[in-house]
């Protein structure tokens, strides 16, 4: 059955590291880290084009059918699938989307027949900002915050501080973002009327829309990040250090610091993504001119260019914020630059 | 019970060859001690020995080579090597109660009903001097020492002809120590079991063991008996593995010079002996000393009694340079 | 957050409220159609768009339905869904992460896909999904269940693998059990309470996440809605009746909460964290005081003076007091070793002799000071003076040195920070440090980072990071334990090394009595929280006065022991440190114990020239009794 059950080659300890290979000179280990990594969103990017051909092609019926209705006339049918090039071979088409892919032409679309890279280019930016101001600001609350909490409440000290910590953070933590975007808008627009209802025009339209994004993200990696901190706090490195009488300021900052945040990163990033997945929902509230109110419309309406060109789109960009993520902590983590995977 | 030969055994971990050539005897009913520094190969081989690591070269027990029958029959004969593991805390399932525990290893086909097996594990609770009505508890209500013994009396559950024992009290206390090896030895003479004594600490290994071979990296460079290797021992990782012993009341660490060379923690180069750049009498000490550099002497090593792979290891007669 | 009295009440607050929220949820996902059915589906157009009123509390929907009514029969899909797509993802997931924990080749490939998917939130692949499997119910139960998917299967292959690689799990292949009786015997019970505890919490964000899709229009479609459903269709009529947003919200919320909740309090039951912590007892029980006649062989002018040394710790475990009473001195340039087995406090003495002793923990002596310095005090210059003048090597050197940091940077430090040294000069200082403790090619070594370098090593740079200060006292706990015997014997020269050059002090501990014998002058041994013997080294070994250390040295074989006979041992446990004893803590294992043993303490008395003993029968000196009865055999050279 399995090797692993059935027994691999195992040891028991290998010898400590090679002196010599380990090392390496800086600049190479770093061009093979970098490579590594772009080669790893290459693929990724690959695997998201192809999955978003076949999705189309998984649907039972015809696509294009589906999404003109009955109404439409036959010869109708017959030019957009013309168009859409579905009267070719399946390899034929995958080789013809990469293509268009590749050089930004992401079709039309089967309901307005409009380019689909147009529109892409019209509301992507707007989703982008939303996106890139909440996570900035997510960094930026959870951080300190995850912290300056551990700090308080180590060593079973400060219970009121954690119960408050805990209980708040998992209030915040299971308001979804659009129900607190619906709630916001309550308070804000309808009840106070301190802010736009919808649109970006003006700044302060952008507030209400970025705080629902931040408050639950940033409220769940407070929490990871006092986890991490505190795990770091216990290390025996950081009381090797206190052995070494090192004022406190710099511990925390040289020492605890750098651990914590190698971690906390790891997890930030997927929360980070979810950002992106949330402002999906929240443009919608808000109607906020971004690819979020295009692509519910676009599912009902099975505008399958239009699908593929937005999650397309949404999922590079996810996988572009993993690899800076990945970035990022290669250089705060000198071991994850080694080769481990 | 059976004998246990080991003949040019070769374990990979990834691209690294941990165990490479390693070749003993274990006559039946004698206690064989492997020594060897962490990375030694000394687990790795016993690991290849029971299965739980691919290999390559000849593992026999009794007649039986295991990396040469077929599966079914290494199977059925794999079952008669047993290993008990240093760690009790990770080697028994902290779900399972003491009776489960020793269950597994007792054979389905042996016993009929649930009560007679049942019977069994508390003979064999006795046999390790654990109190029968420790049955219903779970591992994690016991001793550092009790829980080793239970994971002994899973392994004699499976009636073996030969019993491994990783640095089985290494994790423990010394009192407890003294008990288990005294279970040990007592078992051992009782069963007439073949076991192989891994361990770190030397009395102990002399304290158990019939014959010894030491191991480094990955291959034996010393083999013989055990107070032969102690009282005589040829090859200079011996010696100072020897050396290094601190004893009760002897101030010999801080003064004795036969000390290694300091370079620790860089690889030699391949080819030639690998032990050359800690070695007391080589190249790093006399630098006359080529030879080291370019023969690797383990593999040359072989037909003496009393084996070592040293260039320069005193030789039976007397004659020969002093190292 | 409840007080608890000596015993955790059956339902803590903690419990009772996701207990009864749980309830509700299911109550309501049970009677809610059956209850409101009619009020949420009677359309009334002439009381539509209406506010919040007392004949409806949260208004009417543009149909003149109840929103309230709406909301609570709305329970019932939402919950069922969730559950349902929780069930899908759990599925899938633990099946494709068991076989790709199992399988060697499809396991690379499914580990590849599910490392993937994780990177994309679960609301686009949601949405994905919800492209192939078409919208409404079923597709969106089935469409969040594959986006939950990996997640399961990622987290199921973190158990499995660890379980795996668990020795219960290897005893288990070497006794020729098969794969299938592994994964039932042992993988999927030990892995089984994450993985629900893991769903538990799932449900709630099952939840959300179909109500997100409906919230888009792609989940649940009319007739039938679910609270994300009524959120969509009310999105834009909140100006005229706010109920409209605030009711389903309410209801998403305290649902999750709800699942969130629940699954902390199993995790937690799981885990034995079962009782609110009790509250700290303001006076402790009465332990012993400390025994106002307590001898001393020190002078003023000692390097480190300790009398009466007790530490306690306050932990919602109890009272446990591993250190009970200790007292010794250590001399300028005097090697001392401090030998026990685990659990004697020996690592905890050093503890609070370098005050490195932290809250839950407390240290009481009647002295403790460093080089006339109270040890007991508070502030920064007791901090500062320590950080120049004593220095601590660890057991695991591989965790005393940060990761993150350079080696370099650990060296230059101290020196920078307490001596004030200028960078330039603390660098060749440091590098001459780590060639001293013959470490090849320092100024490679300065650069590198702590994974790069063997146990040996690492253990050296600790010590060479001691001498970058001028330490008069060198505390080493368990320096060695972790590393090869021909390793260890250069540490421990070079640790003498250290010590005759620079004149400082050292304070060794160690469970091996061999090793702590090489190195130091005097030696402790200690038992249960004290200290019964003090000698001089050799004075231990020739002439052991209590029991305990006898049967220490005894059961330890050497290289001379005499192979024919067992090794003596003694029956039974050292006291933990929660426990309280009138008497010798040694007692109950000591065959020469009588009833003067059980119930008094016996001091710390000068037998002879500096050897201290804490028994009332001593083997030797005033009030021995002939014959080493203990260990029947004569005792060592």
């Amino acid at each position: 059955m399995s090797a692993q059950l059935a027994g691999e080659p195992d040891a028991g300890s290998p010898a400590g590291p090679a002196a010599g290979a380990a090392t390496g000179r800086g600049v190479g280990q770093w061009a093979f880290f970098v490579g590594r990594k772009l080669l790893r969103l290459v693929v990724s990017l690959l695997i998201l084009v192809t999955a978003t051909f076949i999705m189309v092609h998984l649907i039972p019926g015809d696509p294009v059918l589906a999404a003109l209705g009955d109404q439409a006339t036959p010869q109708l049918i017959a030019l957009r699938r013309h168009e859409l090039g579905l009267d070719l071979s399946l390899p034929a088409q995958y080789f013809h989307y990469l293509q268009g892919v590749v050089t930004g032409d992401f079709g039309r679309s089967i309901v307005t027949d409009a380019p689909v890279s147009q529109l892409l280019a019209t509301k992507f930016p707007n989703t982008l900002g939303l996106a890139i101001p909440a996570f900035v600001l997510v960094v930026l609350i959870a951080l300190p915050v995850g912290l300056l909490t551990a700090i308080r409440t180590r060593g079973g000290r400060g219970r009121v501080t954690r119960t408050l910590f805990v209980n708040i953070t998992g209030l915040l933590n299971s308001i979804p973002d659009y129900v607190l975007a619906t709630l916001l808008s309550l308070i804000f627009v309808v009840a106070i009327k301190a802010f736009p209802a919808a649109g970006n025009g003006t700044a302060a339209s952008y507030v209400l829309p970025v705080a629902a994004l931040v408050v639950g993200p940033a409220a769940s990696l407070s929490r990871i990040v006092r986890v991490e901190a505190l795990k770091v706090l216990d290390a025996e490195y950081i009381r090797a250090a206190k052995a070494r009488r090192l004022p406190t300021l710099l511990r925390y900052w040289r020492h605890v610091l750098p651990n914590m945040l190698t971690a906390s990163l790891t997890f930030g990033g997927m929360i980070l993504a979810g950002l992106i997945a949330g402002t999906v929902l929240v443009e919608n509230v808000f109607g906020w001119p971004g690819v979020g109110t295009v692509i519910a419309q676009a599912v009902i309406q099975k505008d399958y260019p239009l699908i593929q060109g937005i999650l397309l789109v949404l999922g590079a960009t996810v996988l572009i914020l993993n690899m800076i993520v990945d970035f990022v902590l290669g250089v705060l983590d000198p071991r994850s630059r080694m080769g481990a995977h | 019970m059976a004998n246990l030969s080991v003949e040019n055994l070769r374990v990979r971990y990834g691209a690294a060859t941990v165990v490479r050539g390693v070749s003993f005897d274990v006559a039946d009913g004698s206690v064989v001690g492997l020594v060897g520094e962490s990375g030694s190969g000394k687990t790795t081989v016993a690991r290849a020995v029971v299965g739980l690591a691919g290999s390559s070269g000849a593992i026999r027990i009794g007649e039986t080579d295991l990396n040469a029958c077929s599966a079914r029959q290494a199977r059925r004969v794999r079952r008669k090597v047993q290993l008990v593991f240093q760690d009790s805390r990770s080697s028994l399932d902290p779900r399972f109660t003491v009776e489960q525990c020793v269950l597994e290893g007792i054979d389905r086909s042996e016993f009929r009903r649930r009560a007679d097996a049942s019977r069994r594990v508390a003979e064999l609770l006795e046999m390790v001097s654990l109190d029968p009505g420790l049955a219903r508890s779970r591992p994690g209500n016991l001793s550092g020492g009790q829980r080793q013994r239970v994971a002994i009396a899973r392994a004699l559950a499976a009636r073996p002809d030969v019993l491994i024992a990783d640095e089985v009290t290494a994790s423990l206390d010394v009192s407890v120590q003294a008990v288990v090896i005294n279970l040990l030895r007592e078992l051992q003479a009782e069963l007439g079991l073949t076991m192989v004594f891994i361990s770190h600490n030397f009395a102990l290994v002399r304290y158990m063991c019939d014959d010894l071979a030491v191991l480094f990296n990955g291959r034996i460079v010393e083999h013989g008996s055990v107070d032969e290797v102690i009282s005589a021992p040829e090859h200079p990782y011996t010696r100072s593995l020897l050396a290094a012993i601190p004893e009760v009341g002897r101030r010999r660490l801080l003064s004795d010079s036969a000390a290694e060379a300091t370079a620790i923690g860089d690889r030699p180069a391949v080819g030639g002996c690998d032990y050359r750049l800690r070695c007391p009498v080589g190249p790093v000490a006399h630098a006359d000393r080529e030879i080291c550099r370019t023969d690797d002497p383990v593999t040359e090593a072989g037909g003496r009694l009393h084996q070592a792979g040293c260039h320069f290891a005193h030789r039976k007669d007397g004659a020969g340079v002093p190292a | 957050m409840t007080e608890v009295a000596r015993k955790p009440r059956r339902f803590p607050l903690s419990t009772a409220i996701p207990l009864a929220l749980l309830l509700l949820f299911v109550f309501l996902s049970i009677a809610g159609p059956w209850l409101w059915g009619t009020d949420a589906e009677t359309s009334n157009v002439a009381v539509a768009d209406q506010g919040i009123s007392s004949a409806h509390w949260m208004g009417t929907d543009d149909l003149g339905r109840d929103v309230l009514a709406r909301t609570l029969v709305a329970t019932r899909s939402s919950l069922v869904l969730a559950v349902l797509a929780t069930i899908v993802g759990g599925c899938a997931g633990v099946a494709l992460g068991l076989l790709s924990a199992v399988s060697r080749r499809l396991g690379r490939l499914i580990d590849g896909a599910i490392g993937l998917l994780l990177a994309f939130p679960a609301l686009l692949l949601a949405i994905f999904f919800a492209v192939l499997f078409g919208i409404g119910s079923v597709g969106s139960v089935l469409a969040v269940g594959a986006a939950f998917a990996p997640g399961f299967a990622r987290i199921t292959q973190t158990l499995t693998a660890s379980v795996i690689s668990k020795e219960y799990v290897e005893a288990s292949r070497v006794l020729g059990k098969r794969p299938l009786y592994l994964t039932f015997r042992h993988i999927l019970p030990n892995i089984g309470e994450p993985v629900i505890l893991y769903s538990t919490i799932h449900i709630g964000t099952a939840v959300l996440a179909l109500s997100g899709l409906s919230f888009l229009g792609l989940g649940v479609q009319p007739p039938s809605y679910d609270w994300g459903r009524l959120l969509n269709e009310g999105l834009t009529r909140i100006y005229t009746n706010p109920g409209v947003g605030i009711a389903p919200s309410i209801a998403i919320v305290l649902a999750g909460l709800t699942f969130n909740m629940v699954g902390e309090r199993l995790s937690d039951i799981l885990g034995g964290r079962t009782a609110a912590p009790p509250k700290l007892p303001s006076k402790q029980r009465g332990l012993d005081p400390a025994p106002a006649r307590a001898e001393t062989t020190g002078t003023t002018g000692e390097l480190v003076e300790v009398r009466n040394l007790r530490v306690v710790y306050h932990t919602v475990d109890g009272v446990t007091t591993p250190v009970r009473d200790v007292s010794f001195s250590i001399a300028p340039g005097e090697k001392v070793g401090i030998v026990g087995e685990s659990g004697s406090g020996k690592s905890m003495t050093a503890s609070a002799v370098a005050r490195l002793i932290d809250t839950p923990g407390r240290v009481e002596a009647r002295t403790l000071r460093f080089l006339d310095a109270d040890l007991l005090g508070h502030g920064t210059e007791v901090d500062r003076h320590l950080g120049r003048n004593m220095s601590v090597v660890f057991q695991d050197p591989g965790e005393a040195l940060n990761p993150a940091i350079k080696i370099g940077t650990h060296l230059v430090e101290p020196s920078v920070i307490h001596q004030r040294e200028p960078k330039p000069a603390a660098r060749r200082k440091a590098i001459k440090a780590l060639g001293s403790v013959a470490i090849s090619d320092p100024a490679r070594r300065f650069r590198q980072h702590q994974h790069e370098l063997s146990g040996g090593m690492k253990q050296r740079v600790c010590i060479a990071i001691g001498l970058m200060g001028e330490a008069r006292l060198i505390i080493a706990d368990e320096p060695t334990t972790a590393l090869d015997v021909t390793v260890q014997r250069q540490i421990l020269r070079l640790i003498n090394d250290i010590g005759e050059m620079t004149g400082a002090g050292l304070l060794f501990i160690s469970h091996d009595i061999a090793v702590v014998s090489e190195l130091c002058d005097r030696i402790l041994v200690m038992y249960a929280g004290f200290v019964v013997e003090e000698a001089r080294t050799a004075d231990v070994f020739t002439s052991p006065a209590h029991p305990y250390t006898a049967m220490l040295l005894a059961a330890s074989p050497d290289m001379d022991t005499d192979k024919s006979r067992q090794l003596p041992t003694i029956d039974g446990r050292m006291p933990g440190p929660g426990v309280d004893l009138p008497g010798c803590y040694f007692a109950a294992r000591c065959p020469r114990a009588d009833v003067t043993c059980t119930e008094s303490a016996p001091p710390l008395r000068t037998l002879a020239e500096g050897h201290r003993v804490a028994c009332w029968h001593p083997l030797t000196g005033a009030g021995a009794a002939g014959d080493d009865e203990l260990t029947g055999v004569e005792a060592k050279i």
